[in-house]
């Protein structure tokens, strides 16, 4: 069995697929339906990867830990610890004996091999085998990029390998923008952070000096809307991520301005304003500055999300006397109320897939996030405590990152994350308090 | 590199938390609304003081859960601002609109500024010229009572009026 590695070759990271054989075909038994809901994971061997080259021994641990520690992050799968493997990896062109890993009931098997080249160059391949079926499921793969960027080579391998056993894109290639929080509650101090998903690679993009709420990607990652009260009022930036250069968008005296999110093509703001105590929505052409105005009623109009196509807007509003959620045309006129539940629905995200919206739903004393269907049915809680708020969608539209923040005068924020079906409820860690969380597309 | 950031943070709120159990600082919303420098003070004794106005007048109205309507009380205390704003033409205010917790972060935003707005329009109505008055709100970012119910709730759901030497631009 031949297989030939074909790497291409840019500046900073490539991704290159074999010439081997075709993937699997027939029904293959290695396969989790995401929206079934997991209780009893998959179990899978991820043994350190070959160190192939140069000193890249740590590199070869780290990154297949790395790789399982993504996998058993989903809840999907749970990893088989070293000290029960009754076979070693010591070749990655070897054939894999299968019957050794059968034993210890693997079902699948992550090999790979690591190579670091003159200059920091990093090269990472590795091969997915279906043990049960005693074949590789689809073919090798390799990434090559800098020594520094071996966190994202191996969230790249644990991707494919979530993307091959579930039919799903992955998610653990992206980046997550947050308020990172410190200090007692009456004196909170608040900062822009970027970080990776698993909160590893923090960068702080603001100071603490002005209070900063609810940063959100362009459908590329490269920029953040965030509201800032830089000027002493609450107005919305846009920062590039590359240079964190930022300006203002929106600076009419006498107005407020806020809850900022991109259209899908990235050329469109939608965002609240607050002209004499009245909030509505208005939308704004990144590139021109020019302003419409989508709403216009008395009552408060906030939290807009795009539909994935860019043709509709959800929103909330109390125009029925409480917080409820509304679908309209992107360009305005007559919304439609989709939410008709006992309390209050706040912050509607529109999911990636276009199938469902998040939202936070708070119902005698408790808060939820929450998702229904886009036409208001089919409504489930996913979680419940205190206060929960503010959902963000993962890439490929499987889980939600959310703030949750503690009851008390010593109550504290932090990110957390939860999948559809409402398992695997899970700190995300962070340096540090955290809110507003907003997660950036799958990086290229 | 990333662990003196750590530790740069966790002196920031060292130094915050040293700030919080200031016993002057209490109910001292010129500081706690953000810039001290913008904030000015004096005797509490002098009537023409801001102290005067904060303590003595009463500078916060307070608001019913979800509600942006005055109270007859909140009206009264109302009344005593506009009066010493009248006699005090050398100042200018921002009207701060604030919200609980018990609510989400954008809409809590909108509820303060309708809040603060309120504040404004009464006052104007009682002959405080407009462009003396300025809103902003704070939403649910600025709690001045930090436990987790009613006794506290019901104190940050405030308007609160501060003061500033000389006219709004």
């Amino acid at each position: 069995m031949i297989r030939r590695f074909l790497t291409c070759l840019a500046a900073t990271m490539t991704l290159g697929m074999t010439l081997g054989l075709p993937a699997q075909t027939q029904a293959a038994p290695l396969r989790i339906e995401i929206t079934e809901g997991v209780i009893e994971p998959l179990p899978f061997a991820a043994p350190d990867f070959v160190a192939e080259g140069g000193n890249a021994g740590q590199l070869a641990r780290d990154i297949a830990q790395l790789v399982a520690d993504d996998l058993s992050g989903t809840g999907l799968f749970r990893e088989i610890p070293d000290s029960a493997f009754i076979s070693r990896v010591t070749s990655f062109s070897s054939p894999v004996q299968f019957a050794d890993w059968k034993a210890i009931n693997a079902q699948a098997l992550v090999t790979g091999a690591v190579s670091l080249q003159s200059g920091g160059r990093l090269t990472v391949k590795f091969r997915l085998y279906d043990v049960f079926a005693g074949t590789e499921l689809g073919s090798g793969l390799q990434f090559t990029g800098t020594q520094d960027g071996w966190r994202r080579m191996a969230h790249k391998v644990a991707d494919a390998v979530y993307s091959r056993i579930t039919g799903e894109s992955g998610y653990f290639d992206s980046r997550v923008v947050y308020v990172s929080e410190t200090g007692p509650k009456n004196d909170r101090k608040k900062r822009l952070a970027i970080m990776d998903y698993d909160g590893a690679n923090v960068q702080f993009l603001t100071d603490s000096r002005s209070i900063v709420l609810a940063p959100r990607f362009s459908p590329t990652g490269d920029r953040i809307l965030y509201t800032s009260y830089e000027t002493g009022f609450p107005r919305i930036y846009v920062l590039d991520v590359a240079s964190v250069r930022r300006r203002v968008l929106e600076e009419q005296n006498g107005t407020m301005s806020f809850a900022p999110r991109f259209s899908p093509d990235g050329q469109t703001v939608v965002y609240s304003l607050t002209q004499g105590g009245n909030t509505d929505l208005y939308k704004m052409d990144i590139n021109s500055g020019r302003s419409q105005r989508l709403t216009s009623a008395p009552s408060i109009e906030t939290a807009p999300s795009y539909s994935p196509d860019g043709s509709r807007i959800v929103f909330e509003s109390d125009r029925s006397g409480t917080q409820q959620l509304y679908i309209m045309d992107a360009n305005g006129g007559e919304p439609r109320r989709i939410s008709f539940g006992q309390g209050q629905y706040g912050n509607p995200v529109w999911s990636p897939r276009g199938d469902l919206i998040a939202f936070t739903k708070q119902n005698k004393g408790r808060f939820h996030i929450s998702v229904m269907r886009t036409d208001g049915s089919e409504e489930r809680p996913l979680t419940s405590s205190f206060l929960d708020e503010g959902p963000t969608w993962s890439p490929n539209g499987r889980v939600i990152m959310f703030t949750r923040e503690t009851q008390g005068a010593n109550g504290k924020s932090s990110l957390y994350s939860v999948d559809i079906t409402g398992r695997n409820l899970r700190r995300v860690r962070t340096q540090g308090g955290g809110s507003d969380p907003a997660w950036s597309p799958l990086q290229e | 590199m990333k662990k003196g950031l750590t530790r740069a943070l966790m002196l920031t709120a060292v130094v915050a938390l040293a700030a919080c159990t200031d016993p002057n600082n209490v109910g001292n919303d010129v500081y706690l609304s953000g810039d001290p420098t913008n904030g000015v003070d004096g005797a509490a004794g002098d009537p023409r003081s801001p102290a005067y106005f904060q303590q003595t007048v009463g500078d916060r109205v307070l608001f019913a859960v979800n509600q942006s309507t005055l109270s007859p009380s909140a009206a009264q205390t109302l009344d005593l601002q506009a009066d010493w704003l009248l006699q005090n033409m050398d100042f200018s205010a921002v009207i701060e609109g604030h919200a609980d917790e018990q609510g989400t972060r954008e809409y809590n935003l909108a509820l303060g500024a309708r809040r603060a707005s309120e504040v404004r329009q009464y006052l104007i109505q009682r002959g405080i010229a407009p462009n003396r008055l300025k809103v902003v709100s704070f939403g649910k970012e600025r709690p001045l009572a930090i436990c987790s119910d009613e006794s506290c709730y019901s104190q940050n759901r405030r308007g609160v009026t501060v003061l500033s030497a000389g006219l709004s631009s």
